[in-house]
């Protein structure tokens, strides 16, 4: 009896969470085709291969980030370090691969320098995940140390100057195509299938929904919290590391101080449009990558059309706001 | 039955007094012995021109600090401080020829405006108050741009308006300093003598049971934004009168050394305690380390680079909230 209760009961519930899901993805896709339409109506030469290249090449690394941010936003966190993260792993690679070692071993150095500079910020990654975890911290302190001095960290190593090189296997990286499609794009929607399932049918992913949604309750539950948040923020800085290591191969050079600057609001912004709450307990991935697209998109539309960039700014701080609130209404009418 | 948990609740009491003597004295503390060590060490450091050059360039970030505080202990926080700044100096430097009594007013109104849409999307929109000031970091950035056309603005040299951030009140006290005391005294009466500190320090403990006694939240958050903004708007005057330009892109990540700085000087992020002295003392701390970073430079004995400021500001900050943290805990614990 309480068997069939249960699954009467249940039920309809997670139908009517699809069924939002869906609607609330639509919300944001709908955005995107808007902005499509917009562009195909004003925008010169907006059906050429060559825009869909240019915009493919620079929003894999925003919503790479964003990937991650929706991560620790899904666990009720925030991450304000992930741009000095990328600066970081964008300057660790090259020092490896021009050390007198790796210029002797290229291949070898190569193969060193990678693993290295992720490995770099995923530790960045790790310890916001204990200041947070261990500590108590509330991230937006935790992080903002690793905001202040990641990037100080990575001037320091380079004493600020601009580390320019010439690997063509490492620029493969930013300017290499698979099967003629930009490879940074490839690693994004590898990246952004493997972060969905992951949240879909592993029990991290559960777990961690748990913690944004009701922390206390989660804990109470037997949910691992810790160690649920210190693997978010690790994967995190893992995922800025790797944007990092792509803006670094796109430009052919490293540079501490641009690395990655203001990347933190970006990232934020896309995983907001993309639906993420703040409060914590949803985490849309693929809903991430459409937000950091419609930036990418917005940006691009604007400057194809002749708008002053900084005009871009104030159209930005318009659609993060009406996002949130429009998302809000949502929740309040449900 | 009642008196062990009365003696339980005034033990909880008493301890929590302790920590919080703790946190607001610790930075003073710290702040002598760091004069001590700069003073001992240094032969200009305790000279009239360094403290006097030192207070005159920290007014700004100390003017945002104060406001900060307030933001902080109402539970929320500011992100566009930094970038009105910005928004206030080209604008004010623009008016500069109508001399320092048009340009002052005229800068102070520009923060109070961004204030004012900050505080309408937080109190009416109910966007949280990062996302919302998040925003307008980027709309004022791009006001600023916008604007100055990507330049930075030269003021007039012909009208008195220099004279606020150059010259001298009784041909001794820096302008700047003048008015960041004034500033600071008003805070502090604002915060202990009116009931506008009481009810801010309330709806930061808990906004709900604020609302719930009749306390007038959304005013007094609306106080709060607003002079936030005011004070980031005055900062902008200092900007442009002391540098003698309007700077578009000046003020970026001003926001976190104001975090920073209330952070430091003990107030907690989680809002309904606070200090308006102990943040002075905090953005002093921060603005030592760099000081004395360069007398340690000037002197010969190390060569830091200017890198290494923000390294060590991040190491601090980190010092100090895991040390809060550890007493938060602890309290907590008990």
């Amino acid at each position: 009896m309480t068997d069939t209760t249960i699954t009467f009961g249940n039920s309809p519930k997670p139908l009517m969470f699809k069924v939002r899901n869906i609607l609330t993805r639509n919300g944001t896709l709908s955005a995107f085709f808007l902005l499509i339409l917009v562009n195909l109506a004003i925008t010169p030469n907006f059906l050429e291969i060559q825009t869909l290249y240019v915009n493919l090449t620079q929003v894999a690394t925003i919503a790479i980030v964003a990937i991650g941010m929706t991560l620790v936003i899904a666990s009720g966190g925030i991450d304000l370090s992930v741009g000095a993260l990328m600066a970081l792993a964008g300057t660790v690679a090259p020092l490896i691969m021009l050390s007198d070692f790796g210029m002797s071993n290229p291949s070898i150095g190569l193969m060193v320098a990678i693993p290295v500079a992720l490995l770099a910020a995923s530790a960045g990654g790790l310890f916001n995940g204990v200041l947070v975890s261990r500590y108590n911290i509330q991230p937006i302190i935790a992080t903002l140390v690793l905001f202040i001095s990641g990037r100080g960290i990575a001037q320091v190593l380079t004493n600020g100057e601009l580390q320019s090189f010439d690997i063509p296997a490492f620029e493969f990286l930013g300017t290499g195509r698979l099967l003629g499609i930009p490879f940074q794009a490839v690693i994004t929607v590898v990246l952004a299938l493997v972060c969905a399932w992951t949240l879909r049918r592993s029990i991290f992913g559960r777990y961690l929904l748990a913690v944004g949604g009701n922390e206390k309750a989660a804990q109470l539950a037997g949910v691992p919290v810790k160690k649920v948040k210190l693997v978010t923020y690790t994967v995190c800085g893992l995922l800025a590391g790797i944007a990092g290591l792509i803006t670094t191969a796109i430009n052919a050079a490293s540079d501490a101080n641009q690395t990655g600057q203001l990347m933190e609001l970006d990232a934020i912004a896309a995983a907001v449009v993309g639906g993420a709450l703040l409060t914590g307990g949803k985490a849309p991935v693929i809903g991430a990558v459409l937000g950091a697209a419609i930036i990418q998109l917005m940006g691009y539309t604007l400057l194809a059309n002749g708008v002053h960039d900084a005009v871009a700014m104030v159209a930005k701080a318009f659609i993060i706001i009406v996002a949130v609130y429009l998302q809000q209404m949502r929740g309040g009418s449900k | 039955m009642n008196s062990p948990s009365s003696t339980r609740t005034n033990l909880f009491q008493l301890l929590s007094r302790c920590s919080a003597h703790l946190r607001s004295e610790g930075v003073w503390i710290a702040l002598v012995l760091m004069i001590m060590f700069g003073g001992l060490r240094y032969d200009s450091f305790l000279t009239e021109y360094n403290i006097m050059t030192f207070l005159s360039y920290n007014s700004m970030f100390i003017l945002i600090a104060l406001g900060m505080t307030f933001v902080i202990m109402s539970g929320g926080i500011d992100l566009s401080v930094g970038s009105v700044v910005a928004l206030s100096s080209v604008v004010v430097a623009a008016v500069s020829p109508y001399g320092i009594e048009v340009a002052l007013p005229v800068g102070v109104l520009v923060g109070v405006a961004t204030g004012a849409i900050n505080a309408f999307v937080i109190t009416r929109l109910k966007v949280v108050p990062f996302i919302a000031t998040l925003a307008m970091m980027l709309g004022a950035r791009g006001m600023a741009l916008v604007i100055s056309d990507n330049q930075s603005v030269p003021v007039s040299w012909d009208s008195n308006f220099t004279h606020f951030g150059l010259g001298k009140a009784f041909d001794y006290l820096p302008w700047p300093v003048v008015t960041t005391l004034i500033v600071f005294i008003g805070c502090w009466v604002l915060l202990e003598k009116f009931p506008f500190g009481r009810h801010l320090l309330s709806i930061g403990g808990s906004e709900e049971s604020s609302r719930l006694m009749g306390l007038q939240v959304e005013r007094t958050l609306w106080g709060v934004y607003v002079l936030s903004g005011a004070l980031a708007g005055l900062a902008g005057v200092m900007l442009a009168s002391g540098f003698g330009a309007g700077q578009p892109l000046e003020g970026m990540g001003w926001e976190l050394s104001a975090i920073a700085s209330v952070v430091v000087g003990g107030t907690l992020l989680t809002g309904g305690l606070g200090s308006i002295s102990a943040t002075l003392a905090g953005a002093i701390l921060l603005g030592l380390i760099f000081n004395i970073l360069n007398f340690e430079n000037g002197s010969g004995t190390i060569t830091f680079s200017a890198y290494w400021q923000s390294v060590i500001r991040g190491g601090f900050l980190l010092v100090v909230v895991i040390i809060q943290a550890k007493i938060i805990n602890k309290a907590r614990a008990r």
